[in-house]
């Protein structure tokens, strides 16, 4: 079982990882989106910590539904409402309980997806973080590091898909042979989840 | 900006237009084009909701909350939003019950759509029919 420690340490993770690789996710979107990606992130998951420590939340749903809400309110681009509304719907699948099973998180997340799905209006295969959260949450089936390497190669795997959403969609060809930025940060999710859960088994 | 339902108690409430652009400029921009193309008469509260929180280019929910507040004369809020975010950012807000009762994004073009639902609530419209009326700008073709 996973408690609300574990989701704040996923966090924690995240925002390490987002501030370790933001030069790069602003780097891959300079050529085809507005080289913010990864400041903007920055600024969200730096916001998200600060809240989580302030607030300290005692359940895994309300600490993704907190994360997600302040993403929202800080990123200031297209992955705001994005990530944020994930982080919230999966909070919210989680409900109020003390501890979720792995299980749980899989089906939550999985409706975390769809939302985001939902929201952007993108399907596989246009360019954007679904191409590596959806390989990734089917994987979870298999493991936590199964899905953080789904999710990388889900990354990788848009490098020659055309744009079909955002800004990048107005390069139309141009926007081929890069890396989605948006993709590359989902990838960079998932990892943290993996790197979390190998350290939490580890401490058992 | 004096806020509040019904306040006058005589007056029909007016449906509220919230404009949310990437850009702060263009907000306030549009905004008040819109107002000097209603004006004639009592014109609806309109308000900008554009940029950051910092200044920059990109979406705030805060000043979208802010703006459909302050517009909300118990009529509805029509939200007219421009790029990406902004649209990303409205449809969260609404999905998760963070704007007023009977808040609406609108589908339509961003300046024409603006002049348009601005003139239609103005005359008092119902906002089904702001939101037509915006929709509507779609359909003009300039060739």
């Amino acid at each position: 079982m996973r408690d609300a420690e574990f989701f704040r340490n996923w966090m924690a993770a995240a925002a390490a990882a987002v501030e370790r690789e933001a030069d790069r996710l602003t780097e891959l979107d300079s050529p085809i989106g507005d080289a913010d990606h990864g400041s903007n992130l920055l600024r969200g998951f730096t916001a998200v910590r600060t809240a989580l420590d302030a607030e300290a939340p005692a359940a895994p749903g309300a600490v993704l539904q907190l994360a997600g809400r302040t993403l929202i309110s800080t990123v200031g681009g297209a992955s705001g409402p994005l990530y944020g509304m994930l982080l919230r719907r999966t909070g919210k699948e989680l409900g109020e309980a003390p501890e979720v099973s792995d299980e749980e998180l899989r089906e939550a997340l999985d409706q975390g997806v769809g939302a985001v799905a939902q929201l952007g209006g993108a399907a596989p295969g246009d360019k954007t973080m679904l191409d590596a959260l959806l390989p990734g949450v089917a994987a979870l089936a298999t493991s936590y590091r199964a899905a953080a390497d789904a999710a990388e190669n889900g990354a990788l795997a848009t490098v020659p898909m055309q744009a079909r959403k955002g800004r990048a969609s107005y390069l139309g060809e141009r926007s081929i042979g890069h890396q989605d930025p948006g993709a590359t940060s989902s990838a960079l999710l998932l990892g943290a989840l993996a790197d979390v859960a190998e350290r939490a088994e580890g401490a058992r | 900006m004096t806020g509040g339902h019904g306040d006058g108690g005589t007056q029909p409430a007016l449906v509220g237009v919230v404009l949310v652009s990437h850009s702060g400029p263009v907000a306030e921009s549009v905004a008040e084009l819109a107002r000097g193309l209603a004006a004639g008469g009592p014109v609806a509260p309109v308000a900008a909701a554009g940029g950051t929180s910092a200044g920059g280019l990109g979406t705030s929910a805060e000043r979208i909350m802010a703006a459909a507040r302050e517009v909300d004369r118990g009529a509805g809020v029509a939200l007219l939003a421009d790029l990406g975010s902004s649209v990303l950012t409205v449809k969260t807000l609404l999905l998760e019950d963070e704007l007023p009762p009977e808040s609406r994004l609108v589908d339509a073009p961003f300046v024409e759509g603006a002049v348009a639902a601005v003139v239609a609530a103005s005359a008092g419209a119902p906002l089904a029919q702001v939101a037509e009326a915006a929709a509507e700008a779609y359909a003009y073709r300039k060739v």
